[in-house]
């Protein structure tokens, strides 16, 4: 099976709201797939369509070849996920929760056993698996839901905002275990709104805003898609007056961030040239000279404001 | 199939395990439920010196049972929604009949064994069971019909359980009044006898009373066949509705 998700058309609306509209994308096996969107662009909606929760008002969705509304059950026993707005119980124990998911997935005692205890070592909750939930910190209960969805060895991952809102090191063990799971050859649907998150992740990326997919491409390839202006950062070895520089030939705009220029202009070698002669003319010396590439975050704003 | 099924029964009886240790085991559940139905009972009895300890005795079974069963089992789902767990429970592979019979057991369990406290209370008494294993099948069954009542009573779609209680109240408290628990049926004016018959309570009060050697006014396999037949409607339209309902807590 090259796809573990085939979304076909797809449309969910809310009274007059068109929550999703004609959504379609695939997933490769064994990939990590992106969806970035702004609040209330339809990825919860989508997510939660795909894991069977909410039926679609259209369309189809093959989750593992089987078809979500019609083998709902099926394809469940194979899915890990994680919802946006989930918790764990929080009068059940760490390992009570693991124990009950594992009961509920239908996994043999022994094997709930073993993977329980693995997670979590894994997740660093072993010297506080028989606490109460309630006592933990976000950021533990957050890896907890996490080694709840991992318990059935699931083939494919749902991760809705798995880093919203946690501190730092919870963020990072979250993030290597994703890496981890992806060596594995499992394949995760990861919605965020951390960019750089999706960056440093994803391998392809799907873009949705007002219910609709605006781009899916790899991340490298989204950020050739917007026409931008070319971008300099350059620092000098002395001051430098900044309305004198902004008056140069090629310069469109400038901004100064710390001791860095930051130049953009429509042809970058005629810069550098204007940009030597400039600094030989005042007799300071260029420190620094760097050629920047749209950011992620520069291809979402503008396909966001294009929808 | 059967190994389908079979699955699925297993998974029922996680969601019972999740629900008993979560739910039921609280201190003020267990308490709350002998002592509504008993406050119940005791204004009435200081009200009504004329009735026998038979009569009494099985109106509290009676009254216990409905309140038991029905406590809890309304407010499971509001709950879970509320807590942000209903979502992830959605996401394992279980069916709707799946969970709803898992919160059904839990609740079968829990009004089956506070019932036990008044019949014991009767046996300390002085009450005499004359017919024990009618007593115990009818307690069995109305446990199961009361529990799908709660389940029912939990469909609306609200994620405040203090909504759900309010309308289990305004549902069990008049049962409690037209099911012959206060008032014999024998005594009930026509309209009376011909608005307990729409209560499931009326059904099991009669089994109580017969089987505590009071005679009763229906004939005992329609009491089995109406608590029965109440029990597979409440459960049917429990699952039509919650289906329908469900998604829209999330």
């Amino acid at each position: 099976m090259e796809y573990v998700v085939e979304v076909q058309n797809l449309n969910k609306g809310y009274k007059e709201i068109k929550a999703v509209d004609g959504v379609d994308f695939k997933v490769k096996k064994g990939e990590i797939f992106g969806f970035l969107g702004p609040n209330g662009a339809g990825k919860t909606t989508t997510v939660r369509m795909l894991t069977g929760i909410i039926k679609p008002d259209s369309g189809k969705a093959y989750i593992l070849g089987y078809d979500i509304q019609k083998e709902p059950l099926k394809a469940k026993e194979h899915l890990g996920v994680v919802p946006e707005t989930s918790n764990a119980y929080v009068d059940l124990s760490a390992w009570q929760n693991l124990i009950l998911t594992s009961d509920l997935y239908g996994v043999p005692k022994k094997d709930a056993v073993k993977r329980a205890n693995d997670l979590l070592k894994e997740f660093d909750l072993y010297g506080r698996k028989d606490d109460k939930v309630k006592g933990f910190s976000k950021g533990m209960k957050q890896r907890l839901i996490l080694a709840m969805a991992l318990i059935n060895d699931p083939q494919l991952l749902f991760l809705d905002e798995p880093t919203s809102g946690l501190d730092v090191q919870s963020s990072i063990l979250i993030r290597q275990m994703l890496i981890k799971l992806h060596e594995k050859g499992k394949t995760i649907l990861l919605t965020t709104h951390n960019l750089e998150e999706a960056n440093k992740l994803c391998e392809r990326i799907a873009i949705i805003n007002k219910g609709k997919i605006a781009a899916i491409d790899t991340p490298e390839n989204l950020k050739k898609m917007i026409k931008k202006l070319n971008t300099i950062e350059v620092t000098f070895d002395g001051p430098v007056n900044i309305q004198e520089l902004s008056q140069l030939p090629e310069i469109q705009d400038i901004s100064k961030k710390g001791d860095k220029y930051s130049l953009n202009t429509e042809n970058i070698n005629n810069l550098i040239l204007t940009l030597t002669e400039y600094s030989k003319s005042k007799n300071i010396k260029i420190n620094s000279l760097n050629t920047l590439d749209p950011s992620l975050e520069e291809v979402f704003i503008e396909l966001i404001e294009r929808g | 199939m059967a190994n389908i099924y079979f699955g699925q029964l297993k998974r029922s009886l996680a969601i019972m395990r999740k629900d008993i240790l979560i739910y039921y085991l609280k201190g003020p559940v267990i308490i709350f439920g002998i002592l509504i139905p008993l406050f119940l009972f005791l204004a009435f009895l200081t009200g009504s010196k004329n009735l026998s300890t038979d009569f009494l005795i099985s109106g509290l079974i009676a009254m216990t049972m409905l309140f038991t069963a029905t406590s809890v089992s309304p407010v499971i789902t509001p709950w879970e929604s509320q807590m942000n767990t209903l979502e992830r429970l959605m996401t394992y592979p279980i069916s709707i009949y799946t969970l709803i019979l898992g919160d059904i057991m839990a609740s079968v369990l829990f009004g089956a064994l506070i019932t036990l406290v008044p019949v014991i209370i009767g046996l300390i008494i002085g009450v005499n069971i004359i017919h024990p294993i009618i007593l115990i099948i009818g307690i069995i069954l109305a446990s199961l019909c009361f529990s799908a009542l709660g389940l029912l009573m939990a469909t609306p779609p609200t994620n405040a359980p203090s909504n759900v209680m309010m309308i289990s109240s305004l549902i069990k408290f008049p049962l409690v009044f037209i099911s012959g628990i206060f008032i014999p049926l024998e005594s009930m004016p026509f309209w009376g006898k011909a608005i307990a018959s729409f209560s499931p309570l009326t059904y099991f009060t009669d089994l109580t009373r017969y089987s505590l050697g009071n005679g009763s006014y229906y004939p005992i396999l329609l009491d089995f066949a109406v608590i029965i037949l109440f029990t597979v409607i409440f459960f049917a339209l429990a699952v039509k509705i919650h289906k329908k309902t469900l998604p829209m807590r999330i």
